[in-house]
């Protein structure tokens, strides 16, 4: 059989048949859009951006979640901040609000809204959770040099991240965690730990549990812990 | 259409028919065996089979294969003498044996079919086998068969097979070892129960040799170790447990009176059962003579909590002798052979790391070594050899140890002790127990201890050195003959220095040696340990003076009174600087017990803080040198405290070493790795490894892998 030409397929290339002036109205016509969402992006910033610092402080952030009627302690910020790779707790700067408010093609306080819920789901899909539940991790180190984060807070965080889709595991962890003496402290390999075991534990049976792998040494005390309790 | 045939007549032609194939084998018919013939003499059979429906055939059928079974023996008998003969036409005779078989299985393969499988009987082929078995079990039972005969059958099989010892195998071999199995299975069942241990061995013993005998005469060599394995298997190892258990003549039984017979050494397959029993033995005697010990210890009344008495060195000994029994046993019984050896190990290691009355097994071995090489053991004055060969077997056992490092550390204390206090027996025994650990265990293990001995032996060089020193500076020589041992540290326990305040007397040598020190050496600082040192004292009591042997805080206590008679305790510490506790021992050494150089009041047994003393002038005693002791306590919950401190850290670098060589490594692995390579100094908790590795990772020495939780990986 005869080898077919090579031959360009699909309809013509609109820049390749139009005259440049097109593609310059094409793309001035988009990036005029795009300017004008950038503008409406910025000017939502410095709605809640405190003047001196430059930065969006707890206070614009409590301010923004009041605007959305969202509770500052929804994980829905928490959510959002990841969206922006936020760095520090409590603050976003102006790039990281670009950044995440242009991921959710959202301009303006309604339209972010509107976008929460499908944050929300994008979130929860498995390649992305296990990523923002170690943002959730990371963002609670506030000290420079920190690595590990207390019993109290890292209940709490447990909660905000885990408590919907894993509650009975929630409960008896944070139960475990705040009778226990060992730990006073928990850190990432730890945290990790955590999710890994509420994914492939059966819970409350614990049956497919094994202390000989490489589980964390806390979650081996908190099954014992379980089963003495459980007997 | 069936004929009613009787089974006479029927069976009389089946007799011709049988004449006529043997002539026609034998080469003496005239008219050879034809197919007709053959097809006649099978209907003759099915006939005589099925006729009588109504009626129970079966009574022809059992009568038709009882007679074909006699009709082969028959033939056999016939013929055996012709085999014996003829011997080079044995391998024809077999094959025609066996065609013979196979007709006439033909003829009765209607038997075969239904009645054979009806009454389960072994088809007749087999049955033709079957009559050379009994053959072989006619012998077993003792009776005399042609064994020639049996052999010439047999290399016929090994002959005639087409493809070699297949069909000697399959057609022979097989069934004779089943019927073995049966055969023995039985007898094990009649003697297992009615003989004694040693006569059931006996038995064993025989049966194998006869076995042996067996195939050396007319079977095959290869059938050998099958034969001898099944026999083995259903005498010995189907009733191990009853054998080996069996009250008052059994395997333990026979291990406590020491009469283990050599047969043992016969079993190659019993061996794992064996092994077992014997380490559950060795289990239960150490296990009672340690539970003896702890009796021994609670009822003895021990003056001080802290000395382990006597009966912990008994212990030992007879640990020692009850190695040395069963380590003899292995060698000789039991042949060497690994499997005992790892039992014996095994016993060993359970009650080898028994606590006795509270005090742990690395404790009372290191007890037992100090005692040995203590210059006055107590009751154990040995030889220089015997102290040799003690030594010897008492590092062989604390292989056993669990706990080497405790016992290292406990090691290290009491030989400081006794050096110190010059109580050591002699320096080449402690060299060489050091040399025997370290054989064992390696450098590390001893590398500080030896550190120890040797700065003694420098310490005298030094001390010559000193000696010519003074000589050579004769303005340095303040009058009082001092002698100095310097120790390095890091080798030595670490012990507080002392804080006392020098007596004047000694200040002036203490200036001299520390000059000389310094000159002849670099950077180095010298911390005085005057709780260590001892000091011989004129002491200047009216009725005689006598000379005092004493520790540097005993003297310097003593000193004191050089310029006041009368001194309170509370005086006394503040010019001594010392705390309560190491004021109180001097003062009690020295007024409440034998020698009371001062008197004490109130003249009780104790040291309170509102105690006065004064110097007792009218001291005397009939020596005119004594030496007043002071007592010392061994620290031991800190001996413990230090070594569980220092576990971790040496978790933390073993685990960075294999990980550091490796780069990655799953969990199990490294967990395996790690308990091997600590298993020379301490049984580690796998929790506590796992904890040091989470440090670890913590501490960013060590990484879980992204992709597999399970491994971890080395960041440089």
């Amino acid at each position: 059989m005869r080898r077919s030409s090579t031959r360009k397929t699909g309809p013509a290339n609109p820049a390749s048949s139009m005259n440049s002036s097109a593609t310059d109205i094409f793309r001035s016509a988009s990036s005029k859009a795009i300017i004008k969402e950038l503008e409406r992006i910025d000017h939502l910033f410095n709605l809640y951006a405190n003047r001196s610092s430059g930065m969006i402080d707890p206070e614009g952030i409590e301010a923004l979640c009041s605007d959305l009627e969202v509770d500052h302690t929804d994980v829905r910020i928490l959510m959002l901040a990841w969206k922006m790779k936020a760095e520090k707790q409590g603050y976003f700067t102006l790039d990281e609000w670009r950044r995440g408010l242009k991921a959710l093609r959202a301009d303006t306080i309604s339209k972010l809204k509107k976008a929460l819920p499908e944050l929300e789901k994008e979130v929860r899909r498995p390649p992305n959770f296990v990523d923002f539940y170690s943002y959730a991790f990371r963002y609670c180190l506030t000290e420079e040099k920190q690595k590990s984060i207390d019993i109290e807070s890292i209940c709490q965080l447990l909660d905000l991240v885990l408590g919907s889709q894993f509650h009975p595991q929630v409960d008896m962890l944070i139960d475990y965690l705040k009778t226990q003496k060992d730990y006073k402290v928990i850190n990432m390999d730890q945290w990790m730990g955590f999710l890994r075991f509420c994914n492939e534990i059966s819970f409350p049976d614990l049956s497919n549990y094994d202390p000989d792998l490489a589980w964390p040494l806390i979650l081996d005390n908190f099954v014992e812990w379980m089963i003495a309790k459980q007997s | 259409m069936a004929k009613t045939v009787d089974l006479e007549k029927g069976w009389e032609e089946m007799k011709k028919g049988m004449a006529k194939l043997k002539a026609t084998l034998e080469g003496q018919s005239d008219s050879p065996f034809d197919s007709e013939e053959s097809v006649k003499l099978y209907t003759t059979v099915f006939n005589l089979c099925t006729q009588n429906r109504k009626s129970d055939h079966t009574e022809y059928a059992a009568e038709l294969y009882k007679r074909y079974r006699s009709a082969i023996n028959e033939y056999i008998n016939e013929t055996k003498e012709t085999w014996h003969i003829f011997s080079e036409r044995t391998s024809e005779r077999w094959s025609n044996h066996n065609i013979m078989v196979r007709w006439l299985s033909k003829f009765f393969s209607y038997l075969d079919r239904y009645y054979v499988v009806k009454q389960s009987l072994p088809n007749l082929a087999e049955a033709g086998k079957a009559c050379f078995h009994d053959l072989i079990e006619q012998e077993r039972e003792g009776g005399q068969i042609d064994r020639d005969l049996v052999r010439s059958v047999v290399s016929m099989f090994r002959d005639v097979g087409v493809s070699g010892i297949e069909l000697y195998e399959n057609d022979f071999e097989v069934y004779m070892l089943e019927n073995t199995s049966v055969y023995y299975a039985r007898k094990a069942l009649d003697h297992i129960l009615v003989d004694s241990c040693p006569d059931y061995m006996l038995m064993v013993e025989q049966c194998l040799k006869t076995e042996k005998e067996r195939v050396s005469h007319y079977l095959c060599p290869s059938t050998e170790p099958k034969l001898l394995e099944k026999t083995q298997h259903e005498l010995l190892f189907v009733h191990a447990n009853q054998l080996l258990e069996k009250e008052s003549s059994g395997l333990s039984r026979l291990l406590e009176d020491g009469q283990v017979c050599i047969s043992i050494s016969v079993i190659t397959n019993g061996l794992e059962s064996v092994s077992t029993i014997f380490r559950e033995h060795v289990t239960s005697i150490g296990q009672a003579l340690v539970r003896n010990a702890a009796d021994e210890a609670s009822h003895k009344k021990v003056e001080s909590k802290d000395i382990v008495g006597f009966p912990e060195q008994v212990f030992l000994r007879k640990v020692i002798d009850l190695h040395d029994k069963y380590l003899s046993y292995v060698n000789g019984c039991f042949m060497n052979n690994l499997i005992f050896q790892k039992a014996l190990d095994e016993a060993f290691e359970v009650f080898c790391n028994k606590q006795i009355a509270g005090v742990s097994s690395a404790e009372i071995f290191a007890t037992f070594c100090d005692r040995i090489l203590k210059k006055d053991g107590g009751s154990e004055k040995l030889t220089d050899e015997a102290i040799e060969e003690t030594l010897d077997k008492i590092v062989k056992l604390i292989v056993h140890l669990h706990e080497k490092d405790l016992f290292a550390e406990f090691c290290r204390k009491k030989l400081s002790r006794r050096l110190l206090s010059d109580r050591s027996v002699n320096e080449e025994h402690e060299m060489s127990l050091l040399s025997k650990l370290k054989q064992q265990f390696g450098g590390q293990f001893t590398s500080k201890m030896e550190g120890m001995v040797e700065d003694l032996i420098l310490g005298r060089e030094k001390q010559v050195e000193f000696g010519n020193y003074l000589r050579d500076n004769p303005h340095e020589n303040r009058g009082t003959d001092m002698s100095v041992t310097v120790l390095t540290t890091g080798f030595w326990p670490t012990y507080k220095s002392s804080e006392l305040n020098v007596p004047t007397e000694l200040i002036r040598c203490i200036e001299v040696f520390s000059r000389f020190y310094t000159s002849n050496t670099r950077n180095r600082k010298l911390t005085w340990m005057f709780q260590f040192g001892y000091c011989n004292l004129i002491g200047r009591f009216k009725p005689k003076p006598i000379e005092l042997q004493l520790s540097t805080h005993q003297a310097a206590t003593l000193l004191l009174f050089n310029t006041s008679e009368r001194l309170s305790f509370s005086e006394i510490m503040s010019q001594l600087n010392l705390p309560s506790e190491e004021v109180k021992k001097p003062l009690h050494s020295l007024s409440c017990s034998n020698y009371k150089v001062l008197i004490k009041e109130p003249d009780n047994k104790a040291i309170s803080s509102s105690d006065v003393f004064e110097f007792n002038s009218m001291f005397t005693d009939k020596m005119r040198r004594i030496k007043i002791p002071l007592p010392h306590t061994e620290e031991k919950k800190k001996v413990t405290v230090d070594v569980d401190r220092s576990r971790p850290f040496a978790i933390d670098a073993a685990v960075v070493r294999i990980m550091k060589s490796r780069k990655a490594l799953g969990y199990q692995q490294l967990l395996m790795e790690c308990v091997e390579q600590l298993n020379r100094i301490f049984k580690p908790d796998v929790r506590l490894i796992k904890k040091r590795i989470e440090d670890l990772i913590h501490r960013d020495y060590l990484e879980r892998d992204e992709d597999d939780v399970s491994m971890f990986r080395y960041k440089a």
